[in-house]
């Protein structure tokens, strides 16, 4: 049953897992660093600039330059968390208590399963995409996987048995119910015109839209309304600060993790950072070509690796662009009242969203008939 | 015994017994989150079969919406652990587990007869083979997400409207009806 073979598939599959998870979570990290920064930036601080490796901060220049950026801190901060005495209030349910934390960070990582981040050409010239499971259904996964998040933050919330952590429970399962649906329709009008008949596109894969973006334009300039209605609900979804309704510190003391503390509390805020991360990629692949040039140019980098690797890391350029806009409006916003976040997911997105699916079909359908060529 | 065989047993097992403490716990949040595993379970039997549009869609509609409301609902009324009120019911209750044992045990019988136990999957291939479903056209049935739209689309599109009208039947039921109590409630 298990030959030779098998074992090296999966051995192969494994460590590109590994490595997949590791660049994400080191993503992450590094995130809350940029956070920090950013916001120390934007409000004349300096933000972290102490910490530093014992050897490394003895090298000359480089050593003096690395501890200002602040490059060690998400060790540090790493490891307190780790080390922090583990508190555990009599109070909770002590089960879901501790489930709660992995509940919110699994669905987190898993997502990533179906990310592609790049595409090099085969021996035979086919192009094939770099990704761990090359889905024919990617952006359903992600829609599905995803929405099973909340499930964390409602845990810990009514784990936690007592008055802040069970409102922002309630708050996130509502909130997340109100933006899932205006996600997914504003996800349909993209896949309606990259699938439109004649193509040779007919699936709801992450790869296809990319390649779809390939030396034509972004999505983001053919349908900005559906760009702006993800993004909206992206923020919703990942618990942003215009939207970050469950925890809302002024009002709900710390919301859902009021009663988490140490590891738990550093697991819930990777979770939360591996979201934006995911997040970004998936909006960068959506709308902004993945690893496509710029709009309406060939790419200029040649078919052989060194033009994989520089797509991947313009993709990842992308996508940190797309992580430093997420905390540039978290700095810049104030949060919204509870009622104005249930107004704005029902009556003004929800209808915005229908009313741009109608349009574009009619468009499509229209542009179809008339044998009119896309751009 | 396979590998997919042993996915099988333990998925299978997973969705069994996700139902089964669902229905045993005393408090309902317990329960809506077993009534979850017991929901995933099912979506990775779809996947067995590689029916993975079917498993998305189990995933994103019921353990991703249909739960979160349910939980909603339950946190926001604070329904704490069952108390006296279920001593009442457990007549109604034990008549209707009866009732649907025997059902279940029927149809289990009725179904290793006529068929004769299941025949390594000859019946489904003869469904799924004819052309029938795709309607004429050249569009091989599979479990891939344009099969299923083009069916539904085309020979299935009176059932789908069908059922579509009857869910705007229920909601716009299920909103007559909560208004009516809230008015009364209110004066």
């Amino acid at each position: 049953m298990i030959d030779f073979e098998t074992i090296q598939v999966v051995a192969i599959k494994l460590t590109f897992a590994f490595l997949m998870v590791g660049a994400v979570m080191t993503m992450a990290g590094y995130s809350v660093l940029a956070e920090r920064k950013v916001s120390a930036w934007m409000q004349g601080r300096v933000g972290p600039n102490r910490t530093v490796l014992p050897l490394v901060g003895s090298v000359p220049v480089i050593g003096r330059f690395l501890q200002g950026l602040g490059i060690f801190q998400p060790l540090a901060d790493g490891l307190k968390f780790l080390f922090k005495e583990e508190i555990v209030p009599g109070h909770v349910n002590k089960l879901y208590y501790y489930l709660a934390p992995i509940v919110a960070l699994v669905p987190a990582l898993t997502t990533m399963t179906v990310l592609p981040f790049g595409e090099f050409t085969n021996a035979d010239g086919n192009f094939v995409p770099l990704i761990l499971a090359d889905l024919d259904i990617g952006i359903l996964f992600i829609l599905a996987v995803s929405s099973l998040g909340v499930y964390g933050i409602v845990l810990a919330g009514w784990s936690s048995n007592s008055k802040y952590p069970f409102l922002g429970g309630i708050r996130s399962s509502a909130q997340m119910i109100s933006y899932e649906l205006a996600m997914g329709l504003s996800l349909l009008p993209v896949f309606l015109w990259v699938s439109e008949p004649g193509s040779s596109v007919s699936s709801l894969s992450l790869v296809e839209i990319v390649r779809a973006q390939n030396s034509s334009t972004w999505l983001l300039l053919i349908q900005p309304v559906s760009a702006l209605i993800f993004l909206i609900a992206l923020f919703a979804e990942t618990n942003r600060l215009p939207f970050d309704m469950p925890e809302s510190e002024t009002d709900l003391v710390g919301g859902f993790h009021t009663e988490y503390g140490s590891f738990k509390f550093g697991i819930f805020f990777v979770a939360e950072y591996a979201h934006i991360v995911i997040g970004s990629a998936i909006f960068t692949l959506l709308f902004l070509g993945g690893w496509n040039f710029l709009p309406w140019l060939d790419n200029p980098w040649p078919s052989s690796w060194i033009g994989t690797l520089i797509g991947t890391v313009w993709f990842l350029t992308k996508t940190i662009g797309l992580i430093f806009f997420f905390i540039w409006i978290r700095w810049t916003l104030p949060r919204f009242r509870y009622d104005q976040v249930m107004n704005l997911g029902w009556t003004k997105l929800l209808p915005l969203a229908l009313a741009n699916l109608v349009f574009y079909i009619l468009l499509v359908t229209w542009l179809d008939q008339s044998n009119f060529n896309l751009p | 015994m396979s590998t997919v065989d042993i996915l099988f047993y333990f998925f299978a097992l997973l969705a069994l017994g996700g139902g089964m403490l669902m229905i045993c716990s005393k408090h309902p949040v317990p329960a809506a989150m077993f009534m979850i595993v017991s929901l995933v379970g099912v979506a990775a039997l779809f996947v067995l079969l590689e029916a993975f549009f079917l498993a998305v869609l189990q995933i994103l509609v019921y353990a991703g919406a249909v739960m979160v409301l349910f939980l909603f609902i339950i946190m926001l009324l604070d329904v704490g652990p069952e108390g006296g009120k279920a001593s009442r019911m457990k007549l109604i209750s034990g008549f209707a587990g009866a009732f649907f044992t025997a059902l279940l045990v029927v149809v289990f019988l009725i179904m290793v007869q006529s068929s004769g136990w299941i025949n390594n999957g000859e019946g489904w291939s003869e469904i799924s083979d004819t052309n029938e479903f795709t309607n004429g056209s050249n569009l091989i049935f599979s479990a891939s997400v344009k099969s299923f739209g083009y069916g539904l689309l085309t020979k299935y599109m009176l059932p789908l409207q069908i059922s579509g009208f009857l869910l705007l039947a229920a909601m716009v039921g299920v909103i007559v009806l909560s208004k009516k109590a809230s008015e009364e409630g209110s004066n």
